[in-house]
């Protein structure tokens, strides 16, 4: 195939590429969209087949069948609970064939001397870095969300200098390479170097802080495809990788916006250590007492209300209890309650990590409100049921200067006539942040897991 | 055609491919959050493209060999694994789990969605 014929080809796929986003901007079309995508790529893949130089077929037919296998069996099996390890994993293995391809491509040019331009180089360079700190960062990320590690953020003395020796170093390797010295075990250093560095840049970073992290690694290996479209001189992996990286850096900010504060403060913060003092005046700070009720009076509450609105957080995500909640509310709907759900952009993993759930359930999309669209009905609310959800309700944001989270926009849950909080026991959420909302007067604690607690509304509800 | 003159249209693809990328996602509801964050996985998955370049050269070393099947096995679990996880996700979005079906089940009434020859398929 012609280099012509091929890149009208790659064009295809890249339209393909980008009515597949734009077909993202309603849950409507977005399915179709996912497909146009997929026949894209199919696409790409057929006229890559076709280039004069790929001559041996064995070597990526094995690899596809393989590779291919592996994530169509993870894809299908993965629970809707684990999808932000799973977006994590898929994340990281598209920035380790990036970097490997950065290393063939050196490997391959480097030793006829000259032959390397300073754009191929920079490109291979930052292919390797970036694409090597998204694979090891996902990793982590995803070891943090499966907890084959723990969650909290690792810290030790001199982490940002070791950090920033590190990232130093990597980059000065990078510029040999640059400046002309095309020794192999440059690149190898670049590599090793900034896988090390992702294992690094992340183990800081807490759990609840993941939404930020992901976007950021999923920007990361945009980049990195992008920079891999430079060295081979191929626009369909500029463009498609650019679309990713600016889609990754969107959400970041947005992430970034939802939690008021900056990036550098999530990335480098390792905000949510654990905090002796605040756990153990969780409970009794504030001068409030904890109001706790039974589930019979909470499902009491619930079945007399007209409006019932559901806050869920990453406790209704461990729990898996998004089954039981839709069935609550059908029950509620049932008997003329008027049922909805609040999201904010923070809870849970990922960013749209209730959603996800929540569609899981069968709850109809328009019954998901986000934060700005909840905030104006909780005046007119009876009942905010907050299942599982913490730091996005705690009305030290808004009130309290001295406050971790003060400013971080939040749901005012405590705005309803009455709010239900359900929750394991008093320990403070994952940031280690008193909540003055649970000493609230309006408030009730139902303690227990979330399921159980749901299933024990169902059947009050039910005895109504 | 010039390796700088090249440069210069890959630079300005470049360019354009960022300010369209933000356009685009920025009209993306919060709603689709999870599915964009997968959708673009899938997409980023166009590495697999590169991974093919290297994977398929005739005449190669041993490393090129190795590095170029692992760039492949994990550009396709990226694309493989991207495009399905967001159909699932995708899939499950509903306005309304057609009410018309469910009371069908219930007590084998008529349905009135206009077209009982088509039931929901039910989620699995």
């Amino acid at each position: 195939m012609g280099q012509v014929a091929t890149n009208f080809a790659y064009l295809a796929t890249i339209v393909a590429f980008i009515l597949a986003l734009k077909f993202l901007s309603s849950p409507a079309t977005a399915r179709r969209g996912n497909w146009i995508g997929a026949v894209g790529m199919l696409i790409a893949i057929g006229v890559t087949f076709a280039q004069k130089s790929v001559v041996s077929y064995w070597e990526i037919l094995v690899g596809m069948a393989v590779g291919g296998s592996f994530g169509a069996v993870a894809a299908r099996r993965v629970k809707m609970t684990a999808m932000p390890q799973m977006v994590a994993l898929f994340n990281g293995v598209g920035g380790g064939a990036a970097a490997l391809i950065a290393l063939a491509e050196f490997h391959n040019i480097a030793p006829a001397p000259g032959r390397l331009h300073g754009d191929i180089s920079v490109s291979i360079i930052l292919s390797a870095l970036i694409g090597s700190v998204s694979f090891a960062g996902s990793l982590v990320a995803f070891a943090k969300l499966q907890e084959l590690i723990q969650g909290r953020p690792i810290v030790y003395a001199g982490q940002q200098v070791v950090n920033g020796l590190l990232l130093a170093a990597i980059v000065a390797a990078g510029i040999a390479i640059v400046a002309g010295s095309e020794k192999q075990w440059l690149i190898w250093a670049v590599i090793l170097g900034s896988l090390l560095f992702g294992v690094l840049f992340v183990l800081p970073i807490g759990g609840a802080d993941m939404p930020v992290v992901i976007s950021l690694l999923n920007a990361f290996t945009g980049i990195a495809a992008a920079a891999t479209g430079f060295e081979l001189e191929n626009n369909v992996l500029i463009v498609s990788g650019m679309l990713v990286g600016a889609s990754g850096t969107l959400l970041t900010i947005l992430m970034g916006r939802a939690m008021n504060r900056s990036i550098a403060n999530v990335l480098f913060g390792a905000f949510g250590q654990v905090s002796p003092s605040a756990a153990a005046a969780a409970a009794d700070s504030n001068g409030g007492a904890v109001r706790s009720a039974t589930a019979d009076d909470v499902a009491v509450m619930l079945a007399y209300a007209h409006k019932v609105v559901f806050v869920p957080g990453y406790g209704m995500a461990v729990a898996q209890a998004q089954h039981d909640v839709r069935q609550l509310a059908d029950l509620l709907e049932a008997r003329g309650v008027e049922v909805s759900y609040a999201i904010h952009p923070v809870a849970g993993r990922m960013p749209g990590h209730m959603n996800v759930l929540l569609a899981e359930a069968n709850v109809p999309y328009p019954q998901l409100k986000e934060m700005d669209e909840a905030n104006s009905e909780f005046p007119r609310t009876d009942v905010a049921l907050v299942i599982g959800a913490n730091d996005v309700t705690n009305p030290d944001a808004r009130t309290n200067q001295g406050s971790p989270i003060y400013g971080m926009p939040i749901l005012n849950v405590d705005e309803a006539q009455s709010v239900v909080v359900l929750k394991r026991s008093m320990n403070p959420g994952f940031a280690g942040i008193e909540n003055p909302l649970f000493v609230n007067p309006k408030t009730v604690m139902l303690f227990g897991d979330a399921k159980e607690s749901i299933d024990q509304l169902i059947a009050g509800v039910k005895a109504q | 055609m010039s390796h700088g003159l090249l440069l210069s249209f890959e630079v300005t693809i470049l360019v354009l491919a960022i300010f369209l990328g933000f356009e685009l996602i920025s009209r993306v509801p919060t709603l689709l959050h999870t599915p964009l964050m997968s959708g673009t996985n899938a997409i980023h998955g166009i590495v697999i493209v590169g991974a093919m370049l290297v994977a398929g050269l005739g005449h190669k070393d041993t490393l090129t060999t190795v590095v170029g099947l692992v760039a492949v096995v994990l550009a396709s679990a990226n694309v493989v694994g991207g495009f399905v996880v967001t159909d699932r996700m995708l899939e499950m979005f509903k306005k309304r789990e057609s009410p018309a079906a469910e009371r069908a089940a219930q007590d084998g009434g008529a349905t009135d969605d206009g077209d009982p020859s088509k039931p929901e398929v039910p989620p699995t």
